[in-house]
């Protein structure tokens, strides 16, 4: 048990120790920090920020995001599949097809209903 | 050879299922084409898939009957009697949800193909639910199942309560999603499959008592419970009955209801079986806990939706007594199950039909005190409701009596007395409360003399629902035998 185990407690405690130690010894060679209101400041590059960035936007956003993720996902699904084309032959192809389709189906659906309508 | 990964016979075998799923995507593009007025042919081109895949399964039924079940898909999809007598129940009240929704939708002024759609695709994934032998194709059917539901409970959009109940169900359907994730993982873990099959012989391998098969269960199990809406898990059943639009209150009262029912006796029977003892000791705690608080909480109920939401948990309890008795090896237990929720399905989609019916456009015709004097108005109707409630309370000769008959006959067979005795309780107090709904109709006056919201879908519906009800009252010879033989299959 403590053969097998041994080496992950050594493991962990070095690793828990590394970063402590090294904060430690950072604080002699480091310039001492003495904070102004510019330094505190959010970096825009190197430009005065105008406002908070926690501000509130448009839900629309959201519905661009979540059509974004949906043909994310479709790409992801056709990855595989033509690594693999050769391999799947036309079996593959019409699998691949009947997905398409739907998810075809599914944007005209949401053409129509105008969820791509930037109203 | 078609090709090298699945047989031609294993395409057929899902042909149901790809039927609903076309006719659901035809329903959303064949939306676009029609006025405002003709809406209701959105409802019918649904009520006509639901017919081809009815068709279907019960050619499905005689190939099955007696034989072994079918295997597919590299063993994550059966196709066995008690997989296609769920599915055609889960096909019928969809189409009874259906023809409910057509007057109501158009009442609420949300009349739209995508309602359709989504009932469709729900009853897609409750149907892959029954039939799954695999963790994955079990998870993703679930959830195919529940996400159309959460979008259907907030389908009324401008409703503040329909919205309110959809993301508390959402919310709390997610949790429970991942409850029964983690326990999947572990019997993964445990097992080295996601088949069902090797799990259970994995399972019957491990020394016992096992602290990590013990997890595993109780967590797949906490997930199963809040889908059927057993106590502890129970709490979003009355606020998202109450939100969600009164149609799909009757849905999701009953066929994800039947789905999730058959998905939990599938798991506990083919993967936990070799640990029988320990889920029957679960089962009957919950099952009690179950029927307490569903049955005494109905009693206080104003609003006729939570008042159904209360009595659904109460029905729960009872459906799981019968898990009790098939613990203990007892087929009649599961036939109960069966038979019970065929009964149920039709008896609390007549009810609801009812309510339904009491929506106009000012009133949401939610509060027992709507229903007062409804003998004076609509003596049919009243009668109607009455036989649906003398069923749910279990007396003959309706249906809801061999329902619980068969309950209260494995309990008894078992030797689990002190839980017959219990249930009949129960049963009683369940009378008392229906009952609230019969004074209200008989002997109350009516408020105003408005004529009521019905419609060829309404009458239909009613019709189905009423002529079932008593049909398996008074002649449940054939159901049982179908019951029987659909609980064969885990017995041999």
């Amino acid at each position: 048990m403590l053969n097998q185990y041994g080496p992950i407690v050594i493991f962990a405690v070095i690793a828990a120790a590394f970063p402590v130690a090294l904060l430690w010894l950072a604080k002699f060679v480091r310039p001492s920090f003495k904070p102004t209101p510019e330094k505190v400041m959010p970096y825009e590059c190197g430009i005065t920020p105008e406002s908070d960035a926690r501000g509130r936007y448009t839900v629309r956003f959201y519905v661009i995001a979540i059509l974004f993720v949906i043909f994310d996902v479709e790409t992801v699904y056709l990855y595989p599949w033509a690594v693999q084309y050769q391999a799947l032959g036309l079996f593959g192809l019409v699998e691949m097809l009947v997905f398409l389709g739907i998810l075809i189906i599914g944007y005209i659906w949401l053409w129509k209903r105008g969820a791509l309508e930037w109203i | 050879m078609w090709n090298a990964f699945f047989h031609r016979a294993d395409y057929l075998a899902i042909k149901p299922e790809v039927l609903l799923t076309m006719f659901g995507l035809a329903v959303l593009l064949f939306d676009f084409l029609l006025e405002k007025r003709d809406k209701y042919l959105n409802a019918v081109l649904a009520l006509i898939g639901l017919g081809f895949a009815a068709v279907q399964l019960g050619m499905f039924w005689p190939l099955l009957v007696g034989q072994l079940p079918y295997s597919g898909f590299g063993g994550t999809f059966t196709l066995d009697t008690f997989a296609v007598l769920a599915k055609l129940i889960i096909v019928l009240a969809t189409a009874i949800v259906v023809l409910l929704s057509m007057k109501y939708l158009e009442i609420e002024g949300a009349h739209l193909g995508e309602y359709y759609a989504l009932l469709l695709l729900s009853a897609v994934g409750m149907m892959f639910l029954v039939s799954g032998s695999d963790l994955i194709v079990l998870f993703i059917a679930l959830e195919l199942m529940a996400l159309c539901e959460y979008v259907l409970t907030g389908f009324l959009r401008v409703n503040r309560k329909s919205n309110e109940a959809a993301v508390k169900f959402f919310l709390l359907g997610a949790f429970s999603s991942g409850l029964l994730l983690y326990g999947m993982s572990l019997l993964y873990g445990i097992g080295g499959s996601t088949k069902l099959s090797i799990i259970a012989q994995r399972l019957a391998e491990r020394p016992s008592p096992d602290p990590l098969s013990w997890v595993a269960m109780i967590t797949l199990l906490a997930g199963i419970f809040f889908k059927i809406a057993a106590v502890p898990f129970h709490q979003w059943t009355p606020d998202v009955y109450e939100g969600a639009p009164t149609s799909i209150t009757a849905f999701i009262s009953v066929a994800p209801k039947v789905a999730s029912f058959a998905f939990f006796i599938r798991i506990l029977i083919a993967a936990l079986w070799p640990m029988r003892a320990e889920w029957q000791v679960l089962t009957i705690g919950v099952s009690i806990a179950t029927m307490t608080l569903g049955n005494l909480a109905a009693i206080t109920q104003t609003n006729i939706k939570r008042f159904f939401g209360y009595s659904t948990i109460s029905h729960v309890g009872y459906l799981l007594l019968g898990l009790v008795a098939a613990a203990d090896g007892n087929r009649e237990g599961l036939t109960a199950i069966v038979i019970y929720l065929l009964v149920y399905a039709f008896m609390n989609l007549g009810a609801f039909s009812v309510v339904i019916v009491m929506r106009r456009k000012d009133l949401i015709g939610d509060e027992i005190d709507d229903l007062a004097g409804l003998m004076a108005r609509a003596p049919g109707l009243a009668i109607l409701m009455l036989i649906f409630l003398l069923s749910l309370a279990g007396i003959p000769p309706t249906a809801g009596f061999i329902g619980k008959y068969f309950i209260f006959l494995s309990l008894i067979e078992t030797g689990h007395y002190y839980l017959a005795v219990l249930a009949v309780v129960y049963a009683v107090v369940a009378l008392y409360y229906y009952f609230r709904i019969v004074v209200a109709m008989f002997m109350k006056k009516a408020p105003d003399t408005v004529p009521l919201a019905t419609g060829p879908g309404v009458t239909v519906a009613l019709g189905v629902a009423v002529a079932m009800t008593l049909l398996i009252g008074i002649y449940p010879q054939p159901f049982i035998m179908m019951a029987r033989e659909a609980v064969r299959p885990f017995f041999s």
